[in-house]
């Protein structure tokens, strides 16, 4: 089975977000950037599946230089090809959905793996977004694939429940967690991917159709107030709550 | 111009959501002088769509196809497009809902329309609609601008109110055929959780962290979850130890809660958790550590112990509502 898996070089859960000089993006100086969480999780569902129906896994980045980082930690993982779709401007996920899609064409991938979302735009787009430019069918937010004869039967989280979703191959899944444990790369797994090629390509062209207008921080909070410090404040938490907030 | 909002209904129920979304519409559509039509997708769907326009729609429309009884994302999409593109739409809206979520990249790619995910806020600036969304985990708010001719945009649940204005109107079918290649992908059957709302459906929070010290401890957030009528939340701590299931994450790699009232019991706050709950409302947090960072975020704090302080608030709040 051809798997493909596309993976995100995003900021660390950790960063504290400064505005850029430019207004329009954050302060990079000092951040250090990661394979985004719920990319692991599909890579992790990837390097699963091909243990099981065998065939190989390819890992695509799109982006500047520095995605093979993150395109090394996929390898590491354990994935057997790498492709950087270069790019060094900043798209959007529009822009970044054509570049994927038009790299994963060739391929002809039988499952294609993204996460649910990014961590730092927070669009939740991209994968369906892909779907859509292949033909494809697609699951956002799959906390389960099982996979057998041409089709697979996938659980998808809802509010307040689940979907099971049946889904003809070929398809796109989007991980959410739960659906695994992404593993740790081995020392082996470091070492082998240190000499594992990573093919670059140039991204096709896209237009930009959502343009950033301003970045700002969201309005500070007023520091709030520490109503005591044993059961006999609750009264008084209760009375806040029901005539100041009056949200019970 | 005519604005199209999508309208999503699960076992023929409006979601809250949608009613919110309409009315967010109809707000921005009287700024441009433009139509703000709804658009139900589904089967048996058209006694549901005459409440639509006390929320704002001038005109409801559906497509009703026993085909669509299950939800298919590939065949609402597809609805969805082709009524815009028919109604010679300019602007889209969903909820960004999961049903949402699922739907609107389709729907942009088949309009050529970029799409503005989960804003928080909308305005008419110039003649065109400015959207507002958190980025980083709501740790930066970006303003965006759709340059498309067609746009796309979802909006956060509980955060636009969904406010009664208008009277009913009628509903009109809207003509879409389906071939069995547009059902690329199907639900068959759909599994909810009765009783407990979820967390981000739900406009009161209770979350536990590693504070409540074992699994079988939750019971005391279930408690004071019960009596406000509130989804139960959790940190990641607790999820990965096993104590709560996934889908009661909150946070970075989790869900984002926008309630009115979120009380966090047990939990220290670090970033990756105040980033899917800090634009709730109200928040309220108990801890025995008052240096705890979820002291920075609360509006109302407690510094104390859970076990004394959690149970003390479920019985006086149970006294007091009456419950
Ligand atoms: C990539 C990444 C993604 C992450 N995503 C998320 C996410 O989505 N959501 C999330 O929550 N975390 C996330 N985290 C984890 C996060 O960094 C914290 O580890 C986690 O939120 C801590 O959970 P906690 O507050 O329950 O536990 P702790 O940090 O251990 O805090 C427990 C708190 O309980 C208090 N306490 C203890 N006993 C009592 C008592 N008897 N009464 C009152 N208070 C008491 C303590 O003072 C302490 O403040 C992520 C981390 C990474 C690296
Ligand atoms: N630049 C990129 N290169 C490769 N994959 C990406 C890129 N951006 C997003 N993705 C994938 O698309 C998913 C959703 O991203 P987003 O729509 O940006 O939230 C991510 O989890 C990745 O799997």
């Amino acid at each position: 089975m051809k798997i493909a898996v596309c993976v995100n070089h995003v900021p660390d859960t950790e960063t504290k977000v400064k505005i850029a000089a430019d207004g329009q993006s954050i302060d990079r100086t000092g951040v250090n950037f990661m394979m985004a969480p719920y990319d692991e999780i599909a890579v992790e569902e990837a390097l699963r599946m091909r243990d099981k129906f065998k065939g190989d896994v390819t890992v695509i980045s799109l982006g500047n230089e520095k995605h093979k980082e993150t395109l090394r930690k996929a390898l590491a993982m354990g994935a057997d090809k790498a492709i950087l779709v270069r790019d060094d401007s900043e798209r959007d996920s529009y822009g970044v959905a054509v570049g994927l899609a038009a790299a994963l064409k060739p391929l002809a991938p039988e499952v294609i793996l993204f996460g649910k979302q990014s961590i730092d735009y927070d669009d939740a787009q991209v994968g369906t977004l892909v779907a859509e430019m292949l033909g494809m069918p697609s699951v956002s937010v799959a906390v389960n694939i099982e996979i057998q004869d041409g089709k697979a039967v996938c659980v998808r989280e809802i509010e307040g429940g689940h979907e099971i979703v049946e889904i003809k191959l070929p398809a796109v899944f989007m991980a959410q967690k739960g659906l695994n444990d992404p593993r740790y790369p081995s020392l082996k797994g470091i070492m082998a991917a240190k000499n594992k090629p990573i093919e670059e390509q140039v991204a096709a062209p896209a237009d930009r159709l959502v343009e950033t207008l301003a970045m700002s921080k969201p309005p500070a909070k007023a520091a709030g107030r520490i109503v005591g410090t044993d059961k006999t404040a609750v009264p008084e938490l209760i009375r806040l709550l029901h005539e100041e907030a009056k949200v019970i | 111009m005519k604005a199209l909002v999508f309208i999503e209904q699960r076992n023929n129920v409006i979601k809250k959501s949608s009613y919110e979304t309409v009315r967010a519409a109809r707000d921005v559509a009287d700024a441009l002088d433009a139509e703000c039509i709804a658009l139900l997708v589904g089967s048996g769907v058209e006694s549901i769509g005459g409440t639509l326009g006390r929320y704002g729609a001038s005109r409801v429309l559906i497509v009703d196809d026993p085909a669509l009884a299950a939800h298919s994302g590939t065949a609402y999409a597809k609805a969805i497009a082709s009524v815009a593109a028919a109604e010679g739409a300019e602007l889209v809206f969903l909820p960004a809902s999961q049903m949402g979520k699922d739907l609107a990249p389709r729907v942009a790619v088949k309009l050529k329309a970029g799409l503005a995910s989960d804003c928080i806020a909308l305005r008419v600036e110039h003649g065109t609609v400015i959207g507002t969304r958190p980025v980083y985990a709501g740790k930066a708010l970006l303003d965006v601008r759709v340059n498309s001719a067609v746009k796309v945009f979802t909006l956060r649940p509980n955060v636009f109110p969904a406010t009664i204005a208008e009277a009913n109107v009628g509903v009109q079918n809207a003509t879409v055929t389906f071939s069995p290649e547009d059902f690329g992908a199907v639900v068959t059957k759909v599994e909810v959780v009765v009783g407990r709302p979820d967390v981000t459906e739900a406009d009161i929070v209770v979350s536990g962290g590693r504070g409540m010290k074992a699994a079988e401890h939750f019971s005391l957030i279930e408690s004071l979850a019960e009596v406000l009528g509130a989804g139960v939340g959790a940190s990641r701590a607790v999820v990965d130890a096993g104590w709560r299931p996934h889908d009661e994450q909150v946070g970075q790699t989790g869900k984002t809660v926008s309630p009115s009232l979120y009380v966090a019991c047990g939990i220290s706050g670090a970033v990756q958790h105040l980033a899917g709950m800090s634009s709730s409302k109200y928040i309220v947090a108990i801890n025995k550590d008052k240096d705890a960072p979820i002291f920075q975020m609360a509006d109302y704090g407690i510094v104390g112990d859970v076990f004394e302080i959690v149970p003390e608030l479920t019985a006086q709040l149970k006294q007091m509502l009456g419950k």
